[in-house]
């Protein structure tokens, strides 16, 4: 009976000792996990999915109060990869590729007051002072930034147009004759 | 020579009897010729003309640009009218950067230069002339020749096949080709063979092109290339299917010929090669088979590249029926175009107008599970199941299933007894893979750019900060220095013989220094020089 008492006794101790220097020694600062997930989301910023930025996010993806399909720059990718790295299934046919948007500016109204190229997250638009600014296609991520702040809607946010390099085969459509 | 079997396979009807005894014609010259920039893999040429400019037959037109790209020539002499879009030989129909040249009539060929012994050049020189001569694979692909025989003489070549396996129905121009300019075509094998110093060098024919056989076999006597016959099957004239009989070698999975010292091309690029070693003529030209049930006369000829397909079409007589489907290529792996207004390209091998009979379309119905697709697939890929993972919008499960490995044959849609159009699946998979890699590719490069602006933005800001932070202690030290100064002062002034009572401040020390009536000339010297120093 004493020894049964003993033993569990010691035995509760030494593991209760264990435990208690493993949680110091191996401590976490925040959830890893909200890092991991910023890494995938675009970093842009540009605060379309209502977070305030990307680690707000991450944060609320975390949490599992955000849908994985809420980022619009990330598109179809990174919709994927979050729910890869989360874990869950999503429907991901509703969510367009992030290249079907584009900033566009109509150089004759655009006025060189080089704002849009000031908020840019990705660096896409080249500009200066009293100069038309320029969009790098491939650096836009169509954060809509640019559109917001152009005083003279010069720059707006267009589909992006078919190429040869860029067209794919349409999904078959069931009962088409073929 | 021992054969090795092949997995797969289907035989369709051959239906070249159709063109296979018509010779070589050539279409007259065309008032105007379309010459896309883009007729290869990789990146479209850059044109080297402008609009206006009177151009020669032979003339380089656009130059290759990129390490994957193809350099173009003026087809005939004549007029460059316009720099711009027209429509793309695809089957989206979507334009493509053209140069539009009207033909002056004399097709005047720019100064080229004929080698009496073309084998007395170097192995790199020849590679060099075949790339400036603007040769692609001509067996479809497209793929830029020059860059092939690069890539082999560096990794070696163990065997040389020669593609003369043409199994695509209705096609007969690689036929013809052999038949009527066999000793060309050998001469062209063998400054490639030279070119890449291949050990073996095989041409693989099948067995339904009994009088190109027996012309090659003429035509090889003597030299180190062999002839083979292989059996008659659909995909034999695939890359990997012809190096698989005739070598009974397999590349591994997303892996090229070269990998296992292979180099494969076809007969038309061999011919191709030796117009442009031995004649130093560019590729201008190519045979294309325009046949079908819908044309009247079907026909090979040798046709100018940007010769509007209309040209072709009316050339063979027109239509005799109605036309379901127009295809450039074979009907297997063709490209379904909507009008004739297109050009031909470099890889346009036949130009099929096909019947509502020939086309047989008919609406798919579900899967029976037969297996039948397995059994056809050359690659031993499971169709049916890869085709129900991308329906269910699945696509890594298809390529887990080995999506990437599909060659895009058609074998499998031609034999579904259901009609389901499995290859239209995988190459809508295909398309939707690469579409979300370069989704991919563009996150990490935009995310790059976000945080390198994030850096600069707080760079800038941690500059900024240092600056002012500075400025501010040089600031302060100016002012305590200025402040001693002035207690200097003050004190001196207090040690003066005045009649004010003393000031309290240093400003009030100066202004009664300067305003005082001090006659000591020491004194004042001091002061100013301290406020010399203090400044």
């Amino acid at each position: 009976m004493i020894t049964a008492i003993a033993s569990l006794t010691v035995l509760g101790t030494i593991l209760g000792l264990i435990l208690g220097v493993a949680a110091r020694v191996f401590r976490v600062e925040g959830n890893p996990l909200v890092a991991e997930l910023v890494d995938i989301l675009p970093g842009s910023q540009c605060g379309q999915c209502g977070f305030p930025g990307c680690a707000g996010a991450a944060q609320a993806l975390a949490e599992g109060s955000a849908p994985v399909t809420l980022c619009p720059p990330g598109g179809r990718a990174v919709a994927i990869a979050l729910a890869a790295k989360l874990g869950v299934d999503a429907d991901f046919s509703g969510v367009k590729e992030s290249a079907s948007l584009i900033a566009e500016i109509k150089e004759e109204i655009c006025i060189g007051c080089t704002r849009c190229f000031k908020v840019c997250p990705t660096d896409a638009i080249m500009g200066a002072a009293q100069q038309i600014h320029a969009v790098f296609r491939e650096a836009c991520t169509a954060c809509g930034k640019c559109e917001q702040v152009c005083p003279t809607e010069s720059i707006r946010l267009q589909p992006v147009m078919v190429t040869l390099q860029s067209w794919r085969w349409n999904k078959p459509v069931a009962g088409e004759a073929i | 020579m021992k054969l090795f079997t092949l997995r797969g396979g289907v035989h369709p009807e051959g239906r070249k009897a159709l063109s296979a005894d018509m010779p070589i014609r050539s279409v007259p010259l065309p008032a105007r010729l379309f010459v896309p920039l883009q007729q290869h893999i990789g990146a479209p040429a850059t044109p080297v003309v402008s609009v206006g400019d009177h151009v020669l037959k032979g003339q380089l037109i656009a130059s290759a640009q990129g390490a994957v790209s193809s350099a173009i020539h003026a087809p005939t002499s004549g007029r460059v009218v316009a720099l711009g879009d027209y429509i793309a030989p695809h089957a989206s129909g979507l334009p493509v950067p053209t140069i539009t040249l009207d033909s002056d009539g004399e097709n005047r060929w720019v100064a080229t230069q004929t080698l009496d012994d073309p084998f007395e050049l170097s192995m790199e020189e020849i590679a060099a002339r075949v790339g400036a001569a603007g040769i692609v694979g001509l067996g479809g692909a497209t793929f830029p020749a020059a860059l092939k025989l690069n890539l082999s003489r560096n990794s070696g070549v163990k065997t040389l096949i020669i593609n003369g396996g043409e199994c695509e129905p209705y096609l007969t121009c690689d036929d013809r080709l052999m038949r009527e300019r066999a000793v060309q075509i050998v001469e062209g094998i063998r400054l490639i063979a030279y070119a890449v110093a291949a050990k073996e060098v095989l041409v693989g024919i099948e067995d339904n092109k009994p009088e190109a056989i027996k012309a090659m076999q003429e035509a090889v006597r003597g030299s180190e290339v062999r002839v083979v016959v292989m059996p008659s099957m659909y995909p034999m004239g695939s890359e990997k299917q012809i190096i698989q009989v005739l070598t009974g070698n397999e590349i591994p999975a997303g892996g090229r010929p070269a990998d296992i010292g292979m180099l494969v091309h076809n007969v038309a690029t061999a011919y191709a090669v030796q117009q442009a070693i031995r004649y130093g003529r560019p590729l201008l030209s190519r045979i294309v088979t325009v046949s079908g049930g819908a044309i009247s006369k079907p026909c090979n000829l040798e046709v100018l590249v940007g010769t509007p397909v209309q040209e072709l079409i009316e050339f063979a007589g027109g239509y005799a029926l109605p036309v379901a489907r127009l295809v450039l290529g074979g009907p297997m792996m063709g490209q379904q175009i909507s009008h004739a207004r297109v050009p031909v390209v470099k890889g346009t091998s036949g130009v099929l107008a096909l019947t509502a009979a020939e086309t047989g379309q008919t609406l798919p119905s579900p899967c029976i599970r037969c297996s039948t697709c397995v059994r056809a697939c050359p690659v031993g890929l499971l169709p049916l199941e890869m085709a129900a993972h991308i329906r269910a919008t699945d696509l890594s499960a298809a390529v887990a299933l080995g999506l990437k490995d599909c060659i895009a044959c058609g074998s499998c849609s031609y034999v579904c007894p259901a009609h389901i159009p499995l290859v239209h699946y995988f190459n809508f998979a295909k398309g939707e893979l690469m579409e979300q890699e370069r989704g991919k590719l563009k996150l990490a490069a935009t995310k790059k750019l976000a945080d390198e602006r994030l850096e600069r933005i707080q760079r800038i800001e941690r500059e900024r900060q240092e600056a002012a932070a500075k400025r501010k202690a040089a600031r302060e030290a100016r002012e305590r220095n200025k402040a001693a100064a002035v207690d200097e002062l003050s004190c001196l002034v207090r040690s003066l013989p005045l009649s004010d009572p003393l000031p309290l401040t240093g400003e009030e020390a100066i202004e009664a220094l300067r305003g005082s009536q001090v006659n000591e000339l020491a004194a004042k010297q001091a002061a100013t020089q301290t406020i010399t120093e203090a400044a």
